[in-house]
């Protein structure tokens, strides 16, 4: 027999997570303690990125350039009143005027429901003994800035100007429910709809608003025209779109603007303060509980590192047996590299469970949608595995380079 | 000569001016410049007092140890000069070792210890249970397999340790105090083990302070401050 013939010795990848696997288990109470740090650490990761994650997509659906910039000017409720008598308005009817005035008003407009005396709509004059062809459909005064101002498109035609307006025209724009329902779908016949007697020309119809959606089921017309066909009173509300960050502002100026004897008269509505201050907190927390659990994972990983080498100084007898039956040093590095590995496998599953947990604990609290990038969870047991690995490197080293005579002497 | 004649013509163990020297203030001369031959088959029983160097020949003989000076071929190779993989491989498919102090784990079943004994020697895992429960049942072990070695007597220890170095079939069977724990009873039946172990080829080397121990080897060695003598029986 010649060295050549020396067949290697073998640890095959079953028998080695066996052996793995037996060792932990034969210490369920140390193996526990030793992934405690790295189920900390994996979780407080786990979690921070969840709930930055989770926070941050609420911080999008709250933050809407739209919404904060719009500011809605309405008359401040005065005691009761009573049902079907008008309330004295105080806004002016050349509110558009004043406003459009204030720097940072992009632009803004005077809206107000018209009392026909809930007259029908129809669009033929004659009435249609077959079907319905007469509609109850809401009436609204608007003043040519609020088109502009409320986001409003035109699926056709055009929207009337100052000049309709000054000259009381009887023209009105549909809304695209209200133009459905009248069966109008061009204006270039310049069709007419009559409320009760009252003939209007229609010309123009909405596609869509971005505000104010009541609109899309109304007629629309000028304020002089509604003035005098129906006696409009004085506008009821009033809308003005500003500047991105100008709304706070437009909000103070524009209740002074319009009724500077007594702005208290007027209900000034704004958009909540602008979310960015606390985007900038939260990414700052972020920041500071992924260090917090980057430390964590840290201190897991010395955690594994410190009690793998105490067991290898315990199972220093047991190295030496290994080694007499014909484990390599390799085997013995492998064995408590897999030890320590599935540790941080366990601890990172156990991590990840429990980050998933308080992400959903947390939003459920917040009622906000959780939300997790489907990586997070799958990599976490993962980065456990690796951390369990690299804290065994040292110790698995130290159990490979005993002699197996040192290693059978000193253990027993 | 042919190569097969060669082969068996080969001592198992050969010793040539092998010595052992710890190294300190001032350096322990354990074993002193030895030549010594066993031939396959050999029963040999080594005596000598306490701290006479008997577990440094036996971890030498077994590959734990290198040599300070000297040859030691085992079946012909010279394993001073082996890389310690080799020297691993060898020892773990032709040594069998019942250490002095076991060295049993403790936290593993009786079986799980003596499987052990097969973990890296290449034995086929379905081969492994059969092996060792066998090696149990012939060190009538064969009810305490599922124990744990911390509930079982000092002599059960020693048995499972000779369970697990008999079970993956060595040819060479090294013993430091295999019947140090045992009475008369067990010696007996453990001697008559040994004697069917040899008749099946097997070469055992005994450390032994018993008298009726080194009676049933065919060899006898004895060991004083390092130096070997063979005893005429
Ligand atoms: N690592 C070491 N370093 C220094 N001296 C050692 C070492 N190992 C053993 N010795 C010494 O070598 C001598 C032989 O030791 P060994 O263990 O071989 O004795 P032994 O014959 O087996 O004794 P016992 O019968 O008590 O088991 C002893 O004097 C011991 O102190
Ligand atoms: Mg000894």
């Amino acid at each position: 027999m010649t060295d050549k013939r020396i067949v290697r010795s073998r640890f095959s990848f079953r028998d080695l997570v066996a052996e793995a696997g037996v060792g932990m288990l034969a210490r369920p109470g140390r193996t526990v303690l030793t992934v405690l740090g790295t189920v900390l650490g994996i979780a407080a990761l786990v979690s921070t990125l969840g709930l930055a994650k989770t926070a941050g997509n609420q911080i999008v659906t709250r933050f809407d350039a739209l919404a904060a910039t719009s500011v809605t000017v309405e008359n401040r409720a005065q005691g009761f009143s009573q049902p079907g008598t008008q309330q004295e308005s105080h806004i002016p009817w050349d509110a558009e005027d004043r406003l459009i005035r204030l720097n940072g008003v992009v632009a803004a407009g005077t809206q107000s429901l018209v009392d026909t005396s809930n007259q029908l709509v129809k669009s033929v004059p004659i009435n249609d003994p077959l079907g319905q062809s007469e509609y109850s459909i809401d009436v609204y005064a608007a003043s040519p800035g609020l088109f502009n101002a409320i986001g409003a498109t035109l699926t056709t035609g055009r929207f009337y100007d100052e000049g309709h307006n000054e000259r009381q025209e009887p023209v009105a724009i549909l809304g695209p429910g209200a133009a459905r329902r009248l069966n109008v779908s061009r204006v270039d016949q310049q069709p007419a709809i009559f409320i009760g007697d009252t003939t209007l020309v229609v010309v123009g119809i909405l596609n869509d608003t971005k505000r104010e959606p009541v609109l899309l089921d109304a007629i629309i017309i000028p304020n002089n025209t509604a003035r005098h066909l129906f006696n409009l009173q004085a506008p009821a509300e009033v809308q003005i779109r500003t500047e991105i960050g100008a709304a706070q502002l437009i909000g103070q100026q524009s209740a002074i603007a319009l009724s500077p004897n007594d702005p208290s008269l007027l209900r000034v509505t704004v958009p909540p303060e602008p979310k960015a201050v606390k985007e900038q907190v939260a990414s700052d927390v972020n920041t500071l509980f992924l260090v917090l659990g980057g430390v964590a994972l840290l201190v897991g990983a010395i955690g594994i590192a410190n009690v793998t080498l105490v067991s290898v100084l315990e199972r220093v007898g047991e190295i030496g047996l290994r080694r007499a039956v014909g484990a390599t040093r390799r085997h013995i590095a492998a064995q408590f590299l897999a030890e320590s590995a599935a540790m941080g496998l366990i601890g990172g599953l156990i991590g990840a469970s429990i980050g998933v947990l308080v992400i959903v604990a947390v939003s459920a609290t917040r009622q906000w949608t959780p939300v997790l990038d489907p990586w997070v969870p799958l990599a976490a047991p993962l980065v456990g595995a690796a951390t369990g690995l690299i804290a065994g490197l040292y110790p698995s080293w130290r159990a490979a380079s005993l002699e197996p005579i040192d290693a059978l002497r000193t253990g027993t | 000569m042919t190569q097969p004649r060669a082969v068996q013509s080969v001592p198992v163990v050969e010793l040539e001016a092998v010595s052992r020297t710890y190294p300190g203030f001032p350096p322990v001369k354990a074993v002193r410049s030895t030549d010594l031959v066993v031939n396959e088959g050999d029963y040999v029983s080594v005596v000598g007092p306490s701290g006479s160097g008997k577990s440094t020949l036996l971890h030498l003989l077994g590959c734990l140890d290198r040599p300070t000076d000297g040859t030691y071929r085992l079946r012909g190779i010279d394993v001073g000069k082996l890389p310690d993989g080799k020297r691993t491989a060898l020892r773990g498919r032709e040594i069998g070792f019942v250490f002095q102090s076991f060295h049993l784990l403790s936290h593993r079943t009786v079986l799980d210890n003596v499987v052990t004994g097969m973990l890296y020697n290449r034995t086929p895992r379905r081969q492994r249970i059969p092996q060792a429960t066998e090696a149990l049942e012939r060190v009538g072990l064969g009810h305490r397999m599922g124990f744990t070695p911390m509930k079982l007597s000092g002599g059960e220890r020693q048995r499972v340790a000779v369970a697990r170095a008999v079970a993956p079939g060595p040819s060479l069977l090294l013993c430091d105090e295999p019947t140090g724990n045992l009475d008369t009873a067990t010696t007996d039946s453990l001697l008559d083990l040994f004697d069917e172990l040899r008749a099946d080829g097997l070469t055992l080397i005994v450390i032994t302070h018993n008298e009726a121990v080194s009676l049933r080897a065919d060899r006898r060695i004895s060991i004083i401050d390092g130096v070997l003598a063979e005893v005429d029986t």
